[in-house]
């Protein structure tokens, strides 16, 4: 059966994505998502009882190497990337008021 | 000049070693050739000529003084454009990082170019790698060299499409779910998805980090093998990069298949396979069994829920790694917005594509409180009985044997709006990741469309030196690989503009600075 996508559902997914779903694409991502978790519940025909989630191939747990100090890149470097900089520092809008 | 491109890298770089030809006189006839083909394809998004030529002058400089200039000597490779180069432009062929120069480069392109290989350009692909087409790109679709109403696959499909237009000798792609090997296949050249933690993941732009691995895409075996060889190998920058000591891939290429136990996978000539993908793929396992291989068909099961756990955990694992894409430290920002996190949300429903919006919407939900069991957690699970099987049957055979994709390449524009369609291109491949395998696409003919169809072959864990074996002695059989028609153009209408510098498109498709020649 077809999972129902609510407007609530939507209002939640654009928190966690920070995206703006509106409109038409608002649309879409209601139409598509059903699609896609109808197909994707699939994996429900599959008995897993017992089975354990596999989250890596590798046998690797940690991986430790010996702190040393080495250089990074430099300030101005990083911040010729930047949308905004300012004084050494990246700008964005007012966070408080 | 043509006859340079016919070379593969081996002797091309054994020829600029003994001095035969120059460096730059190989980097000048595939750059030639790749602004001829560019316009009817697209299929890079930055040309580095400047750079391209600048490397050769270092390679012939080494050579001139009689240093050695290493393996790949005054190679030309392409780069996918989700690998960091140093000082040229990095897209993911995205609007989000259009204008995104890294300052620092992927370890597998810091290794090709210290093994002496030369870099053309940036490869168009898929949007952040999210696609199977790459028609996803926000610089335009990449064309088939083959037959330009089709598509090359994806998602490296300007890496694949230029190895098959000879506009590079080989290149680089990246493979999560299929994206080296389906466009491999669908361009007719030959492409190697490694073992995962091969090769150091550094300076990859992160899809899915679980999945994600940088392979090679080649014209014959030998070359692919090379250039495994060139990038593989531990980094401590990775930590999941194993260190593997066994990379000497192309020393150790034989093609003796002689008591080699092949497995062809029964379940994937079920339903949906193309008749005459499967009569290719059938007929090159007759020619791997006159070669003296033990082949016979096996059970694997699990085929159809494959795509299901792998769209589950790519897209958990990428509605995570792209929220770094908020507009403060690198990429796109979006114009004046009351406060940051209106500035976040309006930086990201501009910057992304619609296919790659649709992947972190569907990993958002999958990851969030309430259906994270149902859905990521099941989806771990069903890995988890993937990977068994594939041990069981690799536990009985050397390698498996199957085709990579249900059809040969669509025609362009199909499939924006059905995008299920499009994951189901991926349905023979996706599971290979899944289980950290590694797997060949190769070409094994044509359809009646002349469109080329590929053969894959699975190994174990660390099993690419018998993938390579396998794919030589086929390759031998077959007399050789042949590539695209649009590869043995005449160079006539090439243009030749001097003190051209690096091409860049801008996002909407169009050519920007420079622009290319018509």
């Amino acid at each position: 059966m077809a999972q129902e996508i609510t407007d609530e559902m939507v209002d939640s997914l654009e928190i966690l994505a920070k995206l703006d779903l509106s409109g038409e694409e608002r649309k879409r991502v209601k139409r598509d998502l059903g699609q896609m978790l109808d197909y994707i519940g699939r994996m429900n025909r599959l008995d897993t009882e017992g089975v354990e989630p596999l989250y890596h191939v590798t046998s690797q747990v940690n991986v430790f190497r010996e702190d040393e100090e080495e250089g990074s890149a430099g300030r101005e470097e990083i911040l010729a990337g930047a949308p905004e900089a300012m004084e050494g520092c990246f700008r964005v809008p007012r966070t408080v008021e | 000049m043509r006859e340079i491109r016919r070379w593969p890298a081996a002797e091309l770089a054994g020829r600029i070693k003994k001095r035969e030809i120059k460096a730059g006189e190989a980097a000048a006839a595939y750059l030639e050739q790749l602004r001829t083909a560019e316009p009817e394809l697209n299929s890079f998004i930055t040309v580095d000529e400047e750079g391209a030529m600048a490397q050769a002058d270092r390679i012939q400089a080494l050579v001139d003084r009689g240093e050695d200039a290493g393996p790949l000597a005054g190679v030309p490779v392409a780069i996918k454009d989700n690998l960091c180069t140093r000082g040229l432009g990095t897209t993911c062929a995205s609007r989000m990082l259009a204008d995104f120069v890294p300052f620092y480069e992927a370890t597998a392109v810091e290794r090709l170019r210290a093994a002496g290989a030369v870099i053309l350009g940036k490869t168009n692909m898929d949007e952040f790698a999210m696609g199977s087409t790459s028609e996803t790109s926000a610089f335009g679709p990449v064309k088939n060299p083959w037959n330009t109403a089709h598509v090359p696959g994806g998602s490296s499909g300007g890496s694949c499409a230029a190895v098959a237009a000879g506009q590079s000798l080989c290149a680089l792609g990246s493979d999560t779910g299929g994206s080296i090997r389906q466009p491999s296949s669908y361009c007719g050249v030959v492409g190697l998805k490694p073992t995962y933690g091969t090769v150091s993941r550094w300076g990859l732009v992160a899809y899915a980090s679980s999945l994600d691995q940088i392979g090679p895409i080649a014209r014959n075996v030998e070359d692919c093998a090379l250039l495994l060889q060139a990038i593989s190998g531990g980094d401590r920058r990775d930590s999941t990069c194993l260190g593997r000591e066994d990379t000497d891939f192309a020393a150790g290429l034989t093609e003796d298949v002689r008591g080699l136990r092949i497995g062809i996978v029964s379940d994937y000539f079920d339903q949906g396979l193309d008749e005459q993908v499967a009569s290719a793929v059938r007929r090159a396992a007759g020619i791997l069994q006159r070669q003296g291989a033990l082949v016979e068909e096996t059970a694997l099961s699990l085929a159809e829920y494959a795509v299901p756990a792998y769209y589950t955990i790519a897209c958990a694992e990428a509605s995570s790694n792209l929220s770094r894409f908020d507009g403060v430290k690198y990429g796109y920002r979006a114009g004046a917005q009351e406060g940051l996190h209106a500035m976040y949300r309006r930086t990201r429903t501009e910057g992304f594509g619609t296919e790659v919006k649709r992947r972190i919407v569907l990993g958002s939900f999958v990851l969030s409180s309430g259906y994270y069991e149902a859905y990521y957690e099941k989806a771990l699970r069903v890995k988890a009985l993937i990977v068994k099987a594939f041990d069981e049957a690799l536990s009985r055979f050397d390698l498996l044997l199957g085709p990579v994709s249900p059809t040969t390449a669509p025609l362009l524009g199909n499939t924006g709006e059905n995008p299920l369609q499009m994951y189901l291109s991926d349905i023979y491949t996706v599971s290979v990741n899944l289980a950290g395998l590694p797997a060949i696409s190769l070409p094994c003919g044509l359809d009646a469309e002349g469109l080329p169809i590929g053969l894959q072959l699975i190994g174990r864990r660390f099993g690419e030196q018998t993938i390579l074996r396998a794919a030589r002695a086929y390759e031998k059989a077959c007399g050789g690989f042949a590539l695209s028609p649009m590869a043995e153009r005449g160079q006539e209408a090439a243009g030749s503009e001097e003190g051209r510098k690096r091409d860049e498109k801008s996002p909407d498709g169009t050519e920007g600075k420079g622009g290319m020649p018509a």
